[in-house]
């Protein structure tokens, strides 16, 4: 089979070199394509056109398998987060104390749906299928820090603090 | 590394601990870091610095009643406190060798008492992140005496013997699963842990590998030794990121002493591990689905045969056990298989850990002998439904398990008694449900669930779930109808026959168990259009009489 070369860093942006970096500790293997995708979710937060064309020629996937994983596994996203993401976790436990009127309330206040930003850019709503703190039922993750036990008022003031600034 | 630098280890690590007077635990597991534990922690150290006595302060993962939490426990007393917070440490550390804190003490007796720690028995005890506290507690000495002492053969028969069953909710019996990929024919074989707790409202295999990391990778290289692999892979939600970082620690340290690598404890078995991060997709837990994750690709399963025990991960034999399926391996061999024979009921052995959620008063994680009565687990373990309301159903099995009504709360818990009444084992998540909770609202919530988690490979489960949904939201907004019911239920029977895997095969098991025990809520929602909890809006139906009037 003839080598080819991997193609070229898509820009100066030194995030590449560590995109880069994952795939040679996997030998450029193809099997490292959803690790790789989760070092370019990790350093640029989202998965777009360019990043995904960049991987799949690096570990020479074909661009349909590239894209299918990006858009089967939810974790991975196409779209550029806001500022601050508030998770609500709608796991079973979650559920069965509240969850939804959380997810209801949030939605109201940001005039957004759940899995969408606010227009400004500031704020994105996600809702998680489960995040382990099930003991601590509702959970909700403000910028990643997890809250238990959360109350609609205390996402509610979290948003206002987040729009203050 | 031999059994007498390992014994050499654990002996400093004793001598090291016995120059303090006492040792004050914090549990730092998710649950209790999210109310403060690490403020917690940092002020005992403060504390226990300007005091005269000699106290060591240690994070420690799951203790397990979660809801008490942030906990805390002094030792040698073994003293726990609950809902502590930063403000208490002087009084802590002041209590040391004196009367405990009184507004800090719990009485969780009756939560202890009937519980039976295998799986959790470090957990509480030891620093995730320190090896060392690990082999104080006779860490490694199960695959050091395997490795030393015993033949591939010899440990399949003795997990054979101990009638362990897989812990991931089929289970499969894991004896037999390690001889049919020990007699696989082939060089290349791989050892992989499947840690992709997808249950909504199960989070033991967190707790397990963020608790007690090393317990699960001892457990691998046996199983890798047992069946003649070389390559492991740990399989693991993204959504744990804290699991993803003990781990990898844990490898680091496991390399360093000669846990892992080539030629460990100077025999020729070579064993390395990797971390491999899931996605987000409920159906990887499918052992196929999973092995093409592992591999880059969407996670769809495939028709077995063939199982992966034969042709799995590069089409080579491959052995695939859950989290909590390893945890048990380490103290069965040091054991022996009959001591955990011994323990359980007739065809499910040894103990299983539960996850203790939803609307009872002590949620989190319990670990109990199989066997044990529904009751005890929630009235005794679980002190009840709090707050005044009645008990209605206890959920198990996640999306593929079922609801088990109060009439049946007198059976014990085992693989066979929970298929018979229409649920599963699953991994072990057990959400409880009371009055407030409506059983046609929480079907539509799994048929929902299992809906945007079908893969959509197969047309039974990527169709047949998006129209049980479809019908069940009609039920739950009061536009539903008889005709309606009777087709949900014929859909229920054609998604479990001809589903390719087992999500699919499973996904209605919550609608067929509600429409079984609570039949009623159903007919009310439809006939009434009446919802008796008062959790359904009925909005269809108000508009409709607006329209009317």
């Amino acid at each position: 089979m003839p080598v080819i070369a991997p193609p070229p860093l898509p820009s100066e942006d030194k995030r590449w070199k560590i995109v880069n970096g994952t795939m040679r500790k996997n030998g450029f293997a193809r099997h490292a394509l959803i690790e790789t995708l989760h070092t370019v979710q990790s350093s640029f937060g989202y998965l777009d056109d360019d990043s995904i064309r960049f991987v799949a020629l690096s570990l020479h996937v074909p661009l349909s398998q590239a894209y299918g994983v990006a858009t089967f596994y939810h974790y991975f996203t196409l779209k550029p987060p806001g500022k601050h993401t508030v998770t609500v976790c709608a796991g079973t436990a979650c559920y069965i104390k509240g969850a939804d009127k959380l997810i209801a309330a949030a939605e109201k206040r940001l005039c957004i749906k759940q899995g969408q930003t606010t227009p400004d850019g500031q704020v994105s709503l996600m809702v998680a299928r489960c995040v382990g703190a099930c003991s601590r039922a509702p959970v909700a993750l403000c910028d990643g820090e997890v809250v238990g036990e959360v109350t609609q008022d205390q996402i509610l003031e979290q948003l206002e603090r987040w729009s203050a600034q | 590394m031999t059994i007498e630098e390992l014994e050499q280890i654990a002996k400093n690590v004793k001598q090291e601990n016995e120059k303090y007077d006492y040792e004050i635990n914090v549990c730092m597991d998710l649950a209790c870091a999210s109310q403060g534990a690490d403020k917690l922690k940092d002020a005992l150290v403060k504390a226990a610095e300007a005091g005269a006595k000699k106290v060591l302060v240690r994070r420690t993962g799951c203790m397990g009643p979660c809801s008490h939490g942030p906990l805390v426990r002094v030792d040698p007393e073994e003293r726990l406190y609950r809902r502590v917070n930063a403000s208490h440490a002087e009084a802590i550390v002041k209590s040391l060798g004196g009367a405990p804190v009184p507004e800090l003490q719990c009485d969780l007796d009756e939560h202890f008492d009937k519980q039976v720690r295998v799986v959790l028995e470090n957990a509480g005890y030891i620093d995730p992140e320190k090896i060392d506290d690990y082999i104080a507690r006779d860490g490694y000495k199960a695959l050091l005496i395997v490795l030393t002492e015993m033949t591939p053969s010899g440990v399949i028969h003795r997990i054979t013997e101990s009638g362990l069953r897989g812990r991931g909710g089929g289970g499969y019996p894991t004896g037999l699963k390690w001889g049919t990929v020990a007699k696989a024919a082939g060089d290349v074989k791989y050892v992989v842990c499947n840690g992709d707790e997808g249950d909504p409202g199960a989070f033991m295999d967190r707790s397990v590998m963020e608790g007690d990391p090393h317990r699960v990778i001892e457990g691998m290289a046996i199983a890798a030794y047992a069946v003649g692999a070389s390559k492991g892979f740990i399989y693991v939600r993204a959504e744990y990121p804290v699991a993803v970082s003990r781990l990898t620690t844990a490898l680091r340290e496991a390399r360093r002493h000669g846990l892992l690598g080539n030629n460990i404890c100077n025999t020729p078995f070579n064993f390395d591990v990797e971390i491999r991060l899931g996605a987000g997709a409920f159906v990887c837990g499918e052992e196929t689905a999973l092995i093409a994750s592992i591999e880059g690709r969407r996670g769809t399963p495939k028709p077995r045969p063939p199982y992966p025990a034969s042709s799995g991960l590069w089409g080579k034999p491959t052995l695939i056990n859950n989290v909590e399926t390893y945890a048990n391996i380490a103290p069965i061999v040091r054991n022996g298989g009959k001591w955990f024979f011994n323990m359980g009921s007739e065809r499910s052995k040894g103990t299983k850990v539960f996850a203790l959620t939803g609307k009872i008063a002590n949620t989190g994680l319990v670990e109990v002998p199989m066997g044990i009565k529904l009751r005890e687990i929630i009235e005794e373990i679980g002190g009840g439904v709090p707050g005044g309301h009645t008990f209605k159903a206890v959920q198990t099995g996640g999306p593929s398990g079922g609801c088990i009504p109060a009439d049946m709360l007198d059976v014990g818990v085992s693989y066979d008694a929970l298929l018979k009444m229409g649920s599963i084992m699953g991994s072990g998540g057990m959400i409880v449900m009371d009055d407030t909770s409506c059983m046609v609202n929480v079907a539509r919530f799994f048929i929902e669930f299992c809906m945007t988690e079908s893969c959509g490979k197969c047309i039974p489960c990527r169709a047949g779930t998006a129209q049980m949904f479809t019908l069940l939201t009609r039920i739950c907004d009061g536009t539903g109808t008889m005709a309606d019911l009777a087709l949900l239920e014929d859909l229920c029977s054609t998604v479990k026959e001809t589903s390719l895997c087992g999500l699919g095969q499973t996904a209605p098991n919550p609608v067929l168990s509600t429409l079984k025990y609570f039949r009623n809520e159903y007919i009310e929602h439809i006939v009434h259009k009446r919802c008796p909890a008062g959790v359904c809006q009925m909005e269809a139906v108000k508009s409709e009489s607006e329209v009317v009037a």
